[in-house]
């Protein structure tokens, strides 16, 4: 049941993912990567943010090293996210490690209780529709190119952050969530600047350390 | 090159994913942990919005609040993204 509901959720952040796969697919070959190196990335690494780095890196001019600094330091928003979500994973250490590749941070606010815990149904159904449409987004990208009008003029750009503020709102009405969300925006204000993408998101992760504070 | 980052990248990106739930394991979270998690959500994710706002074109940022204000009003999710892509749309029409 709950599986069901999270792919019912999950459908609508597809089709969006989906059209993100498709810019990806078409500025990977446009920047000199095979189609079967585009759709085997989107594949295996299952990350916009983390290919994005990838390939805005090299193709600046980067080493290959760079790239996978910057894409990692983007990635490691996962670290503090898997080590929330464990505890509600199912079984031993292995599978509950398996269980935590369909994280991603669409799937991982929806499965968010609020009380720390999360609903791993509702974790592993809203991933599934994101992962098909990522996937077959990039095939699209790299079979028939740009099929879709430039996404930013039809207002695409607007929904990923609409969403998280959507999310963001809902955690707001909880006990100290404002605290850490204010916490958090000072961070990341005060990092954009200096840090390299990734480390602003990250470093406003340690907002949360409020809570080690008895209320 | 393209095959060596792509590999690297998936493998750290498991990595990242798959360190916390191999280490904890079922281990049941004391409150103080479970507490910081809580506040993980709210802080991640206004990061992720901020970052995303910075430097975005103007036309992303009402977009942005339009949705917002109808997701105050308790407009449907959905609906609240409409109205905020659409808000950018005609902004750059």
């Amino acid at each position: 049941v709950g599986l069901r509901q999270g792919i019912k959720l999950g459908l609508p952040v597809g089709v969006v993912v989906a059209t993100i796969g498709v810019s990806f697919g078409v500025l990977a070959t446009g920047a000199g990567w095979s189609g079967v190196q585009a759709i085997v990335a989107s594949l295996v690494i299952y990350s916009g943010s983390g290919q994005f780095a990838l390939l805005a890196v090299l193709a600046s001019g980067g080493t290959a090293l760079a790239a996978i600094g910057a894409a990692t330091l983007v990635q490691a928003r996962y670290l503090p996210m898997g080590v929330a979500v464990a505890a509600s994973l199912r079984g031993g250490p292995a599978r509950r490690a398996a269980e935590s590749q369909v994280l991603v941070d669409a799937s991982w606010a929806f499965a968010h209780k609020g009380d720390g815990t999360f609903d791993r149904e509702v974790l592993i159904g809203s991933s599934l529709p994101q992962y098909v449409g990522w996937v077959l987004g990039t095939c699209a990208g790299v079979l028939v190119g740009d099929v879709l009008p430039d996404s930013e003029s039809i207002g695409l750009d607007v929904i990923f952050p609409a969403f998280f503020l959507a999310l963001l709102l809902g955690e707001l009405r909880r006990a100290r969530g404002p605290l850490a969300a204010g916490l958090a925006a000072l961070i990341t204000i005060a990092l954009i600047p200096v840090a390299p993408a990734g480390v602003p998101v990250v470093a406003a992760g340690l907002a949360a350390l409020i809570g080690v504070r008895r209320r | 090159v393209i095959w060596g980052v792509v590999v690297a990248l998936a493998a750290i990106n498991a990595a990242f994913k798959a360190i916390g739930p191999a280490l904890l394991g079922g281990r049941r979270l004391p409150p103080r942990a479970a507490a910081v998690f809580a506040l993980l959500a709210p802080a991640l994710l206004t990061a992720l919005v901020i970052t995303q706002l910075a430097n975005g074109p103007i036309e992303r940022v009402a977009g942005v609040a339009v949705a917002g204000v109808a997701a105050l009003a308790r407009v449907p999710l959905i609906l609240a993204l409409v109205l905020g892509a659409l808000t950018a749309a005609l902004l750059r029409a």
